[in-house]
């Protein structure tokens, strides 16, 4: 017996991904050039999986506001929120944040993953139901099982399917939340959001969104898909992260439930780990700034995932949704995926790999992000990869 | 439960609805282990808990799934799912 060995069928996975070529799993960029140009040793590669929607990483004022967080306090903090690690800097994001989304409070996390857990782990206990789509991200899931409430998972995008749940369990006193992302990372499809207010409403849930990858790209202020479909005072709790179009890392949750602040003393998530650095916080604070001033950012992306949507579907690729900054290719098979990438990236394009356990419907994808920073250029000499690559496979696959 | 006429129309029904993903054609039998024999990964097998939920109106919270490898583990699950219901 060996720890390991339930690790049996993974490995021999891994193991097989490793021998046909690059390890997606272990991508160095030995220099990041530009929001969408990296260095892996001399060769250069367009990024199309980074989730840099908005591309402001290099944002010149976000690269400042970074260094002079650093220069006035320090690297790090060495400590958690409810000790010694609350900054000015920390106050004020939460503050901004609350009056960007018009809602009462906001709380700052040390990522979004954090942010999962502290919402669901520390509001959700075992006399509670949560009511989770089932296409959420692993981080939810996880905030689910560490509550120790009954998990009842719903199928995805599906308001009867959860309608059909809460009745179930109508009669049950206990308190229900129903959890749901704005858009999905994988597929790049969105959530019925209205249709799932209608049904939370007439069951007296909770409802939580996950904004993550929506958050900045959606709705006429960036707020995020809520926004755009209206329905953003309906929602209890939002969620969402500083490590896409936010530029930084760290991940926060805003609400006008009024006793939302208990958070700060009863997630362990919020209470146990040190908070992000300064230099973080204040590069995601003058990203907020520069979202409110750039406008302009959210038309440019969502011109380049029209773009990259077009012309992989022109080029005859089986895509997962409509046109989203988040653009998913059917590959098929998990082996055609892993090849097809590690063509890609010889080429110089780098995509993320997802590959079944754990994706929608065990869908084997070459997951695209675009960004605003994308040039037309960058997005046509993508589709071209894609095509060069596909066109020599299918030659490969004749000769066979 | 096991050996009653209630719990072979459970299992001779959860078969039928588990035909999907039988894709060896593998004898269902209350010893079936959804891993090993019928290949279904977890994701799998919380999209299979949807159907049933649905066929037999019963809420089968996917906590409960931590105790589930074979069709049997799950056939238990459902039949007292449905008793409480």
């Amino acid at each position: 017996m060996d720890l390991f060995d339930k690790f049996k069928p993974i490995a021999e996975a891994y193991a097989g991904l490793r021998a046909s070529g690059a390890d997606p799993f272990k991508v160095a960029f030995d220099r990041i050039v530009s929001p969408t140009v990296g260095m892996i040793g001399n060769s250069e590669v367009v990024l199309a999986g980074t989730n840099n929607y908005l591309g402001l990483t290099f944002d010149p004022n976000v690269i400042a506001a970074a260094q002079k967080g650093a220069a006035e306090f320090g690297a790090g903090t060495t400590g958690s929120r409810i000790a010694n690690g609350t900054y000015g800097p920390h106050k004020l994001l939460e503050e901004e944040l609350a009056a960007h989304f018009g809602l009462d409070q906001a709380i700052v996390f040390t990522t979004g993953y954090q942010a999962n857990l502290a919402v669901v782990a520390g509001l959700a206990g075992p006399q509670d139901v949560v009511f989770i789509d089932a296409d959420c991200h692993a981080s939810i899931y996880d905030a689910c099982k560490l509550s120790g409430a009954q998990i009842v998972r719903f199928a995805h995008n599906d308001p009867a399917s959860l309608d059909r749940r809460l009745s179930r369990l109508d009669r049950d006193a206990s308190n229900k939340m129903v959890i749901t992302e704005g858009l999905y990372s994988m597929f790049g499809d969105v959530a019925p959001l209205a249709e799932f207010i209608e049904v939370k409403n007439r069951h007296n849930a909770y409802l939580v969104v996950d904004e993550a990858h929506s958050f900045g790209v959606f709705g006429p202020n960036g707020l995020g898909l809520a926004e755009a479909e209206g329905v953003l005072a309906d929602c209890d709790i939002l969620v969402g992260t500083f490590s896409k179009s936010l530029a930084g890392i760290g991940g926060f949750a805003a609400s006008s439930l009024p006793q939302f602040d208990l958070l700060r003393v009863a997630a362990r998530a919020y209470m146990f780990t040190a908070s992000s650095s300064a230099a973080s916080i204040e590069a995601t604070r003058a990203a907020l700034r520069e979202i409110k001033a750039q406008p302009e950012l959210r038309d440019k992306i969502w011109a380049n995932a029209k773009r990259l949507h077009a012309g992989l579907a022109g080029a005859g690729f089986k895509l997962c949704a409509s046109p989203s900054p988040v653009i998913g290719v059917d590959m098929g098979d998990p082996g055609k995926a892993a090849a097809f990438w590690n063509a890609l990236l010889a080429e110089g394009v780098y995509v993320n790999l997802a590959i079944p356990p754990g994706t929608p419907n065990s869908t084997s994808l070459l997951r695209c992000s675009v960004s605003a920073a994308h040039t037309p250029d960058q997005i046509d000499f993508i589709v071209d990869c894609f095509t060069a690559v596909a066109t020599r496979f299918a030659a490969s696959d004749a000769a066979e | 439960m096991v050996g009653t006429a209630a719990h072979d129309e459970l299992m001779g029904e959860l078969a039928g609805m588990l035909a999907l993903l039988n894709k060896g054609g593998v004898v269902i039998t209350r010893a079936t282990d959804f891993n090993a024999d019928l290949n279904v990964d977890s994701v799998a097998v919380m999209d299979f808990v949807l159907e049933v939920e649905d066929t037999y109106d019963i809420t089968i919270p996917i906590n409960l799934l931590s105790e589930v490898t074979t069709v049997g583990d799950f056939a238990d699950v459902v039949a007292r799912a449905r008793a409480n219901n």
